[in-house]
């Protein structure tokens, strides 16, 4: 396309306005189906479905974050999990010290865990959490001055590629050792649960969930118009060239580093929000979140719905999860990884530019009119160049 | 006991008589058969008196009497088989089996005299037996079970032991027995009241220079009213083995750090062909050796139920199964899923992600989820001392074997046709293939080749981890980060990245503990590739950019 890299009018194309309309559509929908419709009617949702497709749509939400910079930026973060557990551990703080006496133990101020490891008092990182608006802040600070540090580090020395997805495993590695030690103050192995109360209003009540699920539903809208804002901006097509020709961008005169560093936080705050949202649905967060596999799971999400599409990564983490619901609870759980696991190869062999992107090549191929089908533009070209590490 | 028995024996004499009389009556013919074998019916004439002190003493001269019937004595004494009878003075020992032996002739009895009594026992006998058959041990006609009791002796440092030592010294003829009696000797002097001055540093010269834990312990013991020359003289000597101990300590831990380094240089190794030769980054790296260590499980199974004599070589059969099976594998997902994916190493590692997931899902669903026992084979077991660090074969052996497995490889790529063809097609795939190099098929070998060594590694991890099917993901990251921190493309630097890696691991462990260590190790890796982001030996040259 001959304008491909002058801004598009369009802010969000036809294919963003119909992810937005059926996200906002749902958080009206599902609530009202929950709370307007009999139990016992067919179009009933019951409040742990809600619960279900909140937890799916806080994933999008991650899966969104990994496509911003895996899809536009060419930085595969196999370590993306860290930044979701980050977040998810600022929130259940604040959820821990929500519980106040109402512990087991029946401790004031300390949770069960440091009154059973019979610490005397709050380590110095636990004080603050009791106040939303400052764990709020740390959901936001804690992934993204990790991703700050780590980015800056990283990309200033110009780590790219394979060497970049290894040491961001080895840093969720290493946190997940780090978080399962009893000392670190984070609960350790079980992780911080048995929450009870989040602004006031109990977690396990039925309204604080469909406002949860509302809540979720409206950051994945607003972290889709971001991350769309982002990439159709100058900055955006920067990050864009970074992606297909790093060295010759930094020729150009461009900092690569820099932008690289600012996408790598942004995206990192988002997973971390997602995170904050995910556990007080779950009920629970605990050091296997952590887990490298985790984090490659992530990128299987974006892998099937379509890298650098945004919509097709909200797509693919809501599919493969609702796939992985249905398998693992039913007759078929023990076949499950190798449900996945093909899932893995198929789309890689058969499917490379995932389900969105195979609808935008499809439907381009039927009515070559250009004019609103802008994100195939910013999909990435079918063969990267990966630096061949024997030549 | 024994040096206070001295008295309470000379009042024995009539006893003695006595004793040796009904003896002689009871059985003519069988006493004293032998004019060599020490007399021991002194102390059996103790036994009869149903007194503590008598039983004591008696113990005491059982001990030193070089009898070689004493030690059964005492061992029947001490499982409450020893009994007495007070009329005829004979002492009778009930064997296991039940029946009744004269413990002064060594015959059979065939009815018990009247009035048997048992030897009693209290607590104070209880302490004169354990001592008496310490020292009855040290002249035991074995000489590891001397060395043994010359050992025990040394760290119980009993007093009453040092005549039995000197008449043990006095016979012994074996060196290294001879060396622990003295040490065991010397470390009794020197915690012994009224020893002369230049005997106790004589001593504790004796036991400086053994340099260990052991000898520390004794160091520690010399008594405070000790002269101020003894007492500078112990401390020179215990200054002297810790400065020692604590240069052993860091030689075990680099010992440790080599052991885990071959481990990771195993398990890397493979991932240094398939990652760091062929551009493939392979996350299926660990199933590979998670399956070579199940064909190990498979071939002693096998050779469990048809032929257990060939145990000990199950390993050895298992290397050549083990590569061959995990190979094929190899090879068979190289032909299928890899060769399309060329030159998108990232797509790659998500197809090989989901490759391991199911090949841990097949294992799972076959053997089950649990841990599942591969045995070691005699040669493997077992450990030795070197100096100050103990060795076990285990750890050897694997050590012996990652370098072998290493310079194998070496030998492959460089003096080998298949080596050559896959240098050729790596540095240059068109040029090669111009030559008439069949580049495909040295794709496929060359997966096939790292994944056969995958699976050769599994063989000897089977040996030191659990073989699960969690047993991959636990070095696959690992792994890669020895084969990053060594460089990619370079046998070399993956060894040396292992071996750093392992070492300073078990380094760091003393300090920061095993997880502390773990992550200090992860960060420091990290910060690395900042600074090297091609890892210790990189390649030079404009094709690194492309």
């Amino acid at each position: 396309m001959s304008n491909a890299l002058t801004p598009q009018p369009v802010l969000l194309g036809r294919s963003g306005l119909v992810f937005l309309a059926v996200v906002l559509g749902a958080a009206v929908l599902v609530p009202a189906l929950n709370l307007l419709t009999s139990p016992d009617s067919a179009l009933h949702v019951p409040t742990y479905v809600v619960s279900l497709l909140g937890k799916y749509l806080t994933y999008a939400l991650l899966a969104l974050s990994v496509d911003l910079i895996w899809g536009y930026v060419g930085i595969l973060s196999l370590g993306h999990g860290a930044f979701f557990a980050l977040g998810g551990y600022a929130m259940g703080m604040y959820l821990m010290r929500q519980i106040g006496p109402r512990g087991v133990y029946g401790d004031p101020v300390l949770p069960d865990f440091m009154v059973f490891l019979n610490w005397k008092e709050l380590p110095w990182f636990w004080h603050g959490f009791d106040l939303f608006p400052f764990a709020a802040l740390m959901v936001l600070l804690a992934p993204g001055i990790l991703a700050l540090v780590f980015g800056w580090f990283a990309f200033r020395s110009r780590v790219t590629g394979v060497y970049l997805s290894i040491i961001t495993q080895a840093m969720t590695f290493a946190l997940l050792l780090a978080f399962f030690r009893n000392d670190m103050g984070f609960g350790g192995n079980n992780g911080l649960t048995d929450f009870k109360d989040i602004l006031g209003f109990n977690i396990q009540a039925d309204g604080t969930r469909l406002v949860l699920f509302v809540l979720s539903a409206l950051a994945l809208a607003l972290g889709y118009v971001l991350c769309r804002f982002l990439v159709r901006s100058h900055f955006g097509k920067v990050l864009i060239a970074i992606r297909d020709a790093e060295t010759r961008v930094r020729f150009t005169g461009y900092r690569a580093e820099n932008y690289k560093v600012v996408a790598f936080v942004v995206s990192a705050m988002l997973a971390g929000i997602a995170g904050a949202l995910y556990v007080p649905q779950v009920g629970i967060i605990n050091p296997g979140e952590f887990s490298p596999a985790n984090s490659i799971e992530i990128i299987v999400w974006v892998a099937v719905g379509g890298r650098g599409t945004l919509v097709g990564a909200a797509l693919g983490a809501v599919l493969v999860n609702y796939a992985k619901t249905y398998f693992t609870s039913g007759l078929l759980a023990p076949y499950w990884l190798f449900m996945l696991g093909g899932l893995f190869v198929a789309v890689t062999l058969f499917l490379p530019k995932g389900i969105v992107g195979t609808f935008y090549d499809w439907r381009r191929a039927r009515a070559p009119a250009p004019e609103d089908l802008a994100p195939d533009d910013l999909a990435p070209p079918d063969k990267l160049p990966e630096p061949k590490p024997a030549e | 006991m024994i040096s206070r028995g001295l008295p309470s024996r000379l009042g024995c004499v009539l006893l003695l008589a006595l004793g040796l009389l009904a003896g002689a009556f009871l059985s003519p013919g069988a006493v004293m058969a032998q004019g060599a074998a020490p007399d021991i019916s002194a102390p059996l004439a103790q036994l009869t008196t149903d007194k503590y002190d008598d039983t004591e003493s008696a113990l005491g001269a059982l001990a030193v009497s070089g009898s070689p019937a004493a030690a059964g004595i005492v061992a029947a004494l001490a499982d409450g088989r020893l009994s007495y009878s007070p009329a005829t003075k004979q002492v009778l020992i009930k064997t296991p089996q039940g029946g009744l032996v004269d413990a002064a002739t060594g015959q059979p009895v065939a009815e018990a005299p009247p009035g048997v009594k048992a030897v009693r026992v209290n607590n104070r006998i209880r302490r004169a037996i354990e001592a008496a058959s310490g020292t009855l041990a040290l002249v035991n006609p074995d000489p590891a079970k001397r060395l043994e009791a010359a050992s025990a002796v040394m760290r119980a440092r009993d007093e009453a032991a040092l005549p039995a030592l000197d008449a043990a010294l006095a016979k012994e003829t074996d060196a290294k027995v001879k060396t622990a009696l003295t040490l065991a000797r010397a470390s009794i002097v020197i915690g012994k009241a009224g020893v002369p001055e230049a005997e106790r540093i004589a001593a504790i010269e004796t036991v400086g220079a053994q340099g260990n834990q052991d000898a520390l312990a004794v160091l520690r013991s010399v008594p405070a009213d000790a002269s101020p020359a003894v007492k500078a003289a112990a401390q020179g000597a215990i200054a002297g083995i810790e400065r020692s101990l604590a240069i052993w300590s860091v030689g075990q831990n680099i010992w440790y750090g080599v052991s885990l380094g071959s481990v990771l240089l195993l398990a890397a190794i493979g991932l240094a062909i398939t990652f760091g030769v062929m551009g493939v980054i392979n996350m299926a790296h660990g199933e590979m050796v998670m399956l070579g260590a199940y064909v190990t499980f498979v071939v002693q199974e096998l050779i469990r139920t048809y032929n257990p004599a060939l145990f000990d070589l199950s390993l050895l059969i298992a290397i050549p199964v083990a590569f061959l099976f995990t190979g094929l594998i190899g090879v068979l997902i190289e032909r299928t899923v890899i060769r399309f994916l060329y030159g998108r190493a990232l797509e790659t590692l998500l197809a090989t992600w989901g490759i391991s997931l199911i090949l841990q899902q097949a294992i799972r669903t076959a053997f089950g989820p649990t841990n599942r026992e591969v045995g070691a084979p005699s040669w493997m077991s077992g450990a030795f001392e070197l100096g100050q660090l103990s060795i076990t074969y285990g750890r050897l052996w694997i050590i012996v074997f990652a370098m072998l497995v290493f310079v194998a490889l070496l030998a492959t790529l460089r003096l080998t046709r298949i080596g050559l063809e896959m240098r050729a097609v790596t540095q240059n795939r068109r040029m090669a293939a111009s030559m008439g190099i069949r580049t495909n098929w040295v794709d496929a070998m060359t997966f096939g080749l790292g994944s056969g060594i995958a699976g050769i590694a599994g063989v000897a991890l089977s040996q030191i981890d659990n073989v699960s099917p969690n047993l991959g993901q636990s070095y696959i990251i690992d792994s890669f980060l020895v084969v990053v921190f060594g460089g990619v493309g370079n046998l070399w630097g993956t060894l040396v990245g292992a071996m750093s890696l392992g070492i300073a691991n078990k380094m760091l462990e003393p300090y920061a503990g095993a997880v502390l260590g773990k992550i200090a190790l992860l960060v420091i890796v990290i910060l690395f590739i900042q600074k090297r982001p091609r890892g210790l030996f990189a390649l030079k040259g404009r094709a690194i950019e492309s």
